[in-house]
């Protein structure tokens, strides 16, 4: 019977995908590379600071071809619970580390130096067509997106605005800039109403706002720069302030407010000891690291603030910073805590 | 009289053959809906993606410069967790399918089996995702590897390939069974030479479908912990790994449009990889029926 034959075959083919790659493994580490590095750097979690890791994971492995950097992406909450188990050795987060998170981590006897890495502002966008709105206060934005919110026209926004329907898209609940906006807008996390366009995915979101002329939204500012002619950004007025639009000023100098928020990454203390993770760190917060936050369409911190940062690490200061005010304070204060 | 009679048996004829045709109708556009969807789908990645297809993007690692980003490592580690898979998931799956239909008393204890095999195939992909990381990578301390990869997938598709390879072997007429018994063979003779064989058809159909399923599999994958950016392949079965559909949902979701692009290529190279591994099988399919 032939049919053994075809029988063998379903376990060869398996053998045969398995074969097909393992060949395309070695490695080409040329010799004689500058720093003789070796190790592994296993980063993860927020999927709005991976853009910035994956970067500088690239150039430093062509600095440091010994070294295996490794990023995922399972979320700001993901990532943190995975560093408090000592999983990974640096944790990306787009919000500061929570006080459970924090206890959760001590229980395990992981310590944590915490450093800014880049600045994002979310953006309130509309329709490029929409010609009536100049710009939005913060009670206007809470009172839009409150829970239970009866807001449902433009009009009743503002009694200037046109009588027209509003249509609103916005983060999905599994995302952390939902955490940010809410906690920012509506004075509490997770806060929100629940009728609107709602998507984890960005993309699906400038699609929405670009083809509605009565919609309004909001998104990370790289989301915004990336389709400038399919959107119109809306100035925020905090306060008595003048109304600000986000830009990489307005957004790294802090008078973007209440929407730019630092993002961060945090480092296991016991790792930062060791030579592949003190040069990985060192690159990130360096001259290229801080290149390639704008080039992936972030805003970096003020030079003196990275300088802060490092020298953070360098002393091996552990423990958050972000636990205090932060809305209003300068960022070089809060980084000398 | 009969005139009259003829009239209204003629005008039945021509109704019902009117709803007949109607029927044949309704079927047709039914397969013209979904075959237009599919060809819509396909049509619109590749508009998007064949322009960035080419040797180059397949044998690059991931970059923060879309042009420059390829697929390397994403494809070698699907290859590696497809690969590993199959080993796993079909002889167990086989044997187990072998067990309950050929070798196991018809009892309640098996029907209550059977019974939790036909469930779990139902169950959603992210819970086998959670138990593969408390139970291969957390308790058995496989890490966040290929291997435990390979074994959460193998779990998923395990149901599957157990109820096909069921029905498979059921089809299989009794005669031959008996034929063969009758001979003087041992059952194990039996079920090895005559009633496995005759099933392999129906057997690789199910093995087709699920392990298409497993390839397209993200969320259990990037619930036990694989990475998104990586630049090396796998070695072995210890280390970790990216897969196909991690990167394209990484892409995809990307504010620049360069990297829609590279989505929508790497969706090509999944495609043609699925119907590769297909196509492999439907040909040895269709060797094993013409020659049982």
């Amino acid at each position: 019977m032939t049919n053994k034959l075809a029988l063998a075959a379903v376990a060869a083919l398996g053998a045969l995908v398995l074969a097909g790659c393992g060949s395309s493994g070695e490695s080409k580490t040329p010799e004689g590379a500058a720093e003789k590095l070796e190790g592994k750097v296993v980063v993860d979690g927020s999927s709005t600071v991976f853009p910035i890791s994956e970067a500088v994971a690239e150039e430093f492995m062509k600095e440091n071809p010994g070294v295996r950097v490794t990023v995922g992406i399972s979320g700001t909450g993901g990532g943190l619970k995975k560093f408090a188990v000592g999983e990974i050795d640096i944790s990306d987060a787009s919000r500061p580390i929570d006080p459970a998170e924090r206890d959760a981590a001590q229980k395990n006897g992981i310590d944590f130096i915490e450093l800014p890495v880049a600045f994002d502002g979310l953006s309130v966008v509309v329709n490029p067509g929409n010609d009536w709105v100049d710009y939005l206060t913060v009670a206007e934005l809470k009172a839009i997106w409150e829970p239970g919110s009866k807001i449902t026209n433009w009009n009743q926004v503002r009694p200037t605005f046109p009588d027209r329907p509003l249509k609103l898209y916005g983060a999905g609940t599994d995302s952390g800039t939902f955490d940010y906006f809410t906690k920012a807008i509506v004075g509490e996390e997770k806060a929100s109403r629940s009728d609107y366009q709602a998507s984890e995915d960005d993309n699906s979101l400038v699609t929405g706002v670009s083809g509605d002329a009565n919609a309004l939204g909001y998104f990370g500012y790289a989301y915004y720069s990336e389709n400038k002619d399919k959107l119109k950004l809306v100035p925020i007025k905090n306060g008595d302030a003048d109304p600000v639009a986000p830009s990489p000023e307005t957004i790294g100098n802090g008078t973007y407010q209440p929407l730019s928020r630092p993002e961060f990454i945090y480092v296991n203390a016991e790792a930062a000891k060791r030579p592949e993770i003190i040069a990985f760190v060192r690159f990130y917060l360096g001259e290229v690291g801080q290149a390639l936050v704008s080039e992936v369409g972030y805003v970096p911190l003020a030079p003196e603030d990275y300088k802060l940062a490092l020298e953070r690490f360098e002393t091996g200061k552990t423990g958050t910073a972000f636990d205090g005010p932060t809305v209003g304070v300068k960022f070089s204060d809060i980084l000398k805590r | 009289m009969s005139q009259a009679v003829e009239t209204t048996v003629r005008k039945r004829i021509r109704s019902r053959k009117r709803v007949e045709r109607l029927f044949g109708m309704v079927c047709f556009a039914a397969l013209l809906l979904s075959a237009l969807l599919l060809f819509a789908l396909v049509w619109g990645v590749a508009k998007d993606g064949i322009g960035r297809l080419n040797w180059s993007f397949i044998d690059s690692f991931p970059s923060r410069i879309a042009s420059r980003a390829g697929i390397k490592a994403a494809l070698a580690g699907t290859l590696w967790i497809i690969g590993l898979t199959i080993l796993i998931a079909v002889p167990i799956g086989l044997a187990s399918a072998v067990y309950l239909e050929e070798v196991a008393p018809k009892n309640r204890l098996v029907r209550i089996i059977e019974l939790n095999v036909a469930n779990l195939a139902g169950v959603p992909s992210i819970l086998y995702g959670l138990l593969g990381l408390a139970v291969f990578v957390r308790w058995m301390d496989l890490g966040r590897t290929v291997l435990a990869g390979a074994l959460t997938l193998s779990l998923l598709i395990l149901p599957m390939i157990i109820i096909t390879a069921q029905e498979a072997l059921r089809a299989v007429p009794r005669a031959y069974r008996e034929g063969s018994l009758a001979l003087g063979t041992t059952p194990w003779r039996t079920t090895l030479k005559i009633t496995l064989p005759c099933a392999l058809p129906g057997i690789l159909t199910g093995v087709i479908l699920s392990v298409s399923r497993a390839m397209g599999e993200t969320a259990p994958l990037i619930t036990i912990g694989a990475l998104t950016y990586v630049a090396f392949t796998p070695t072995g079965p210890n280390d970790g790994f990216t897969a196909l559909p991690i990167q394209i949902f990484n892409w995809a979701s990307r504010p620049q449009a360069a990297f829609h692009e590279n989505a929508a290529a790497s969706i090509i190279v999944l495609l043609a990889v699925l119907l590769g591994m297909n196509l492999i099988a439907i040909v040895l399919r269709d060797r094993a029926r013409r020659k049982a």
